[in-house]
């Protein structure tokens, strides 16, 4: 039954991305290029909403649908993993106009190629996994 | 008007709800850690204990995962009868300076993800390379955009807005130095 909840929560995202043009190539060079208010009003929202409803979650202390204690983790603290690691990430975003969620999204519409970014993704998360005890973070 | 794009102002609460019936069932909205489940179900385990995860405890976002597909599937085949983008006027002249003839035409560029753009070796080369960035730097910076830019900001994370700024360093150095580059001539 959970599994089935999963589904439809991911189905529901990927038709919110895809319809609201937020997996399109073109949307993000457009944000890059300052040109329309679009993309910003998509995150701006979703942060005015996201804040007011974590904020809740947290004061209210309520449970989960299963009855379970909620714990968000705060992300660890550094800069240099993020700013470096986030570089890294916002050049590939541009380039393919995809971040991971509209990848599985861009699949499922039937545009192949971005399988071959899919797989260049695998394949980055998987020499970070074989660097990271090098990197500085 | 579902048919048609969907206005930001609906979007981004939606996106925002996502998040939070995640949160209230325990998980966290979060796209990029997939790929390192992909890693540890393809074998990477056998390279570094990084990778030597309970796949179990994954599960649940493979599942999302899953349905994101269904959901690209259902908005592209049932609920969008036309495919173009209509992004700005002066964003299709850019492109068009930088040879993207499909600007305003399609959902994506032709140029880079249609079964013909595929014969020039040139195009692999990017798209792969686009992958890895974006595979690599997510994991380094810890999340992406649903990690950091919405879950992270929205708990008022610090290392989130120092990644999201990071995003767009890296988004305007792509799109203002590097495209003239590798597009323009």
């Amino acid at each position: 039954m959970k599994s089935v909840l999963y589904i439809i929560v991911g189905t529901f995202l990927g038709v919110i991305l895809y319809k609201s043009e937020a997996a399109s190539w073109f949307r993000i060079y457009e944000m890059f290029q300052f040109d329309s208010f679009h993309m910003y009003g998509i995150i701006g929202s979703a942060l005015a909403v996201g804040i007011v409803l974590v904020q809740w979650i947290k004061r209210s202390k309520v449970k989960s649908f299963f009855g379970e204690p909620i714990n968000i983790q705060d992300k660890e603290r550094s800069f240099t993993r993020y700013i470096i690691g986030g570089t890294l990430f916002g050049l590939g975003w541009a380039l393919g106009g995809a971040c991971p969620g509209p990848m599985y999204i861009l699949a499922g519409a039937g545009y192949w190629p971005i399988l071959i970014v899919l797989f260049g993704a695998v394949m980055g998360a998987f020499i970070y996994g074989i660097l990271r005890d090098k990197l500085p973070h | 008007m579902l048919y048609q794009p969907w206005p930001w102002y609906i979007a981004g609460p939606l996106i925002a709800l996502v998040m939070a019936v995640l949160i209230l069932m325990g998980k966290r909205f979060g796209m990029s850690s997939n790929l390192e489940t992909f890693c540890s179900i393809g074998g990477a385990g056998k390279f570094t204990d990084y990778f030597k995860v309970d796949l179990k405890s994954r599960r649940w976002n493979l599942l999302v995962v899953l349905g994101s597909v269904i959901g690209g599937f259902l908005g592209a085949r049932v609920l969008s009868p036309n495919p173009a983008v209509q992004i700005s006027e002066k964003t299709v002249a850019k492109l068009n300076e930088l040879g993207f003839e499909s600007a305003g035409t399609a959902y994506l560029p032709t140029e880079l993800f249609s079964l013909e753009a595929l014969a020039h070796p040139t195009v692999w080369i990017l798209l792969l390379v686009a992958g890895f960035l974006v595979g690599f730097g997510t994991r380094y910076a810890g999340g992406c955009t649903s990690g950091h830019a919405i879950s992270g900001l929205s708990n008022l994370q610090r290392p989130s807005l120092i990644a999201v700024i990071g995003f767009f360093i890296g988004g305007l150095i792509m799109v203002h130095i590097i495209f003239p580059l590798i597009f323009g001539s």
